[in-house]
């Protein structure tokens, strides 16, 4: 949680490691992101408040996962 | 070393999510499903309208235990193992001088409490049976607003803490960062509506063992999760740390 002020002394030092740059990260926190945000609404949220695919199915088979992950279901 | 592949790190989240998902699929099932069970025949034998389908029992309950709840926990594992993935992308080399590996662990302990831990305490897991049908589109969006709330509140502390960090030193911006986190979401927690309904009757008794089983499942997958990620990416990241390992005989980073 805090930058280190990096004391060179005892311990053979890490190696440092170099930050991967935003630039590098973004488009795969915009592609992976998405993609995972829509597997988590399929397990939590579908078929419940809000409904993508027209009946009971999907909220049925992920019924006992969506209560004990925490989700609201019933 | 320079040039630590994103996409790399992302796949290994994701098959460490899958990995741990299955730890926390074998607690679920043997910690969870007797509890689910119990809270059904509750709400078969207290209920005149039951909140799901009437009559036409779309999956069986054996499938819902078995296939449904795989599916459900398996497809979390790897959603979450790519998030948090992602997350460590970010919080390599820039949340102090931590190898892979604790920050792996970092990463995992903080995905925990921010996704899980802190949404639960205000909205906490139910079982069938708990939770007015009526009140589902309210009771959602709530969840998912707490859990947003959550993760950009402890995003905005570890930030705060890098700030403080170069005056208060590292220890100190620590404390004072998490301190601010939990100011904020005391007032957060103070001022969202409560979610509970708990029909009359229910077995209080149930209704704790139920969340306690939840609070495993979830404390299984991050512990599971934070480390194989952690030695999928340092092996990755330091190679000669795996070199150097690989001498000694190999326990699988299984909690
Ligand atoms: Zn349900």
């Amino acid at each position: 949680m805090a930058q280190s002020a990096a004391p060179v002394s005892s311990r053979p030092a890490l190696p440092e490691i170099a930050p991967i740059s935003f630039k590098e990260i973004a488009p795969w926190l915009a592609f992976g992101g998405i993609l995972m945000l829509v597997l988590l609404y399929f397990v939590g949220a579908e078929q419940g408040a809000t409904s993508l695919i027209a009946g009971k199915d999907v909220h049925e088979w992920v019924h006992d996962g969506r209560h004990l992950l925490g989700f609201p279901c019933h | 070393m320079n040039s630590v592949s994103v996409r790399a790190l992302l796949v290994r989240g994701m098959l460490a999510g899958l990995a741990t998902g299955v730890l926390a699929l074998i607690t679920a099932y043997l910690l969870g499903e007797p509890h689910v069970d119990s809270a059904i025949a509750f709400e078969e034998a207290n209920s005149h309208d039951h909140g799901h389908d009437d009559g036409v029992e779309l999956v069986s309950r054996t499938m819902q235990a078995t296939g449904g709840l795989a599916t459900g926990v398996l497809v979390y594992g790897v959603a979450l193992g790519g998030i948090a993935a992602l997350a460590f992308c970010v919080a390599l080399g820039r949340i102090g001088r931590f190898g892979p590996r604790a920050t792996a662990a970092l990463v995992a302990l903080g995905a925990f409490v921010a996704v899980f831990l802190v949404p639960f305490l205000k909205y906490p897991a139910n079982p069938p049976a708990v939770g007015d049908p009526d009140t589902l589109n309210q009771r959602t969006a709530l969840f998912f607003l707490m859990i947003a709330l959550s993760v950009l509140l402890a995003i905005a502390a570890v930030i705060l803490g890098r700030r403080l960090a170069p005056r208060l030193g590292n220890w100190n911006a620590t404390v004072a960062a998490c301190a601010a986190l939990v100011v904020a979401l005391g007032l957060a927690f103070a001022f969202l509506p409560s979610g509970d309904n708990v029909p009359e009757h229910f077995p209080a008794s149930l209704l704790w063992e139920f969340r306690m089983s939840s609070l495993a499942i979830e404390l299984v997958l991050w512990t599971g999760f934070g480390l194989i990620f952690g030695e999928l990416a340092e092996r990755l990241i330091v190679p000669k740390a795996a070199e150097r390992d690989e001498r000694q005989p190999e326990t699988a980073a299984v909690s």
